[in-house]
């Protein structure tokens, strides 16, 4: 076999997969059911807040992005910033032009 | 290890491939990005319309569907372990199951979709051209969006039937399962689609 089969490749145990399941539908209800609180402008923080937790559980483990190349998790994570980069940009112009 | 240093195979990079499929993801989460940021503006803009907009979408179907698309990330990702340790059987039971879990989240849309248009609640019809312009946005985004994350879940469902066709003749094996991990993250892409796509639409009323 040459080097890229001998390279530590990393096996996710089934169970991983299992447990991060039950935390993301933990996380689906909790956003579901957080709807029926009245907690005005805090619903889409908290919405958008267990969007990510829930983004990067799936980035994470079921991507398998926690096990690769470190150059993946820097990419990854210079594309997000660049997304929020877009967002802050065109908040700032529609605020305060 | 020794044993193994005397077989050859053929060149192959596997940590390119994934590089090739890391960049065709970020131009999907770039291209689904602009349009959370149209959202985010004409929210801002109109919040009381998208509220009155959003009041009018299907919770359950909406929840339905995420357990749906979250349990179906767990299937195909367990099929990378099952190959890897070999168990190709096991493997192609789960990207089946996968399949069949992106079915039910077709019927899902169906049967969800089929409603809006059933009550006159699509882009362009006269009911909804009656609305204020904010929910007419509302509307327009919420087809799009869906309807463009739907033609995604059509696309993975083919990656997956090539996936499982290619497990069955052992192109993709234990020693070479680079595709199936590619076509898994295809799948979770339109498995972290969904997740932003969800709360956005569906909870912030």
């Amino acid at each position: 076999m040459s080097n890229h089969d001998t390279e530590k490749q990393h096996i996710t145990p089934y169970w991983v997969y299992g447990l991060i399941l039950v935390i993301l539908l933990a996380c689906t209800f909790i956003s579901v059911d957080v709807v029926h609180y009245d907690l005005k402008a805090w619903s889409v923080g908290i919405a958008l807040g267990i969007a990510c937790i829930k983004g990067t559980l799936v980035l994470a483990y079921f991507m398998h992005l926690k096990f690769d190349n470190v150059l993946f998790k820097i990419l990854v994570a210079a594309v997000i910033m660049l997304f929020v980069s877009f967002i802050l940009l065109t908040f700032v112009d529609y605020l305060y032009r | 290890m020794s044993d193994v240093a005397i077989k050859h195979d053929e060149h192959r990079d596997d940590i390119g491939a994934k590089l090739g499929m890391w960049l065709f993801i970020f131009t999907e989460l770039l291209l689904f990005g602009g349009l959370f940021l149209v959202y985010a503006v004409y929210r801002n803009i109109y919040p009381e319309d998208f509220h009155l907009g959003a009041l009018q979408l299907n919770v359950t179907l909406g929840t339905l569907n995420t357990i749906v698309l979250l349990v179906s990330s767990m299937t195909v990702a367990m099929s990378i372990t099952a190959i890897q340790k070999g168990n190709s059987k096991l493997s192609m039971r789960l990207v089946l199951l996968t399949l069949l879990l992106a079915c039910v989240f077709l019927v899902n849309k169906y049967f969800e979709w089929g409603a809006k248009f059933e009550h006159d609640l699509y882009p362009g019809s006269d009911l909804v051209l009656q609305f204020k312009r904010g929910s007419i946005i509302f509307f327009g985004l919420y087809f799009f969006m869906t309807g463009l994350h739907m033609f995604h879940v059509i696309v993975g469902m083919v990656v997956l039937m090539v996936l499982w066709f290619k497990l069955k003749n052992t192109t993709i094996n234990k020693d070479d399962h680079v595709l199936l991990e590619n076509g898994g993250l295809y799948w979770h892409l339109v498995d972290l689609i969904w997740i932003f796509l969800f709360p956005l639409l569906y909870l912030v009323t």
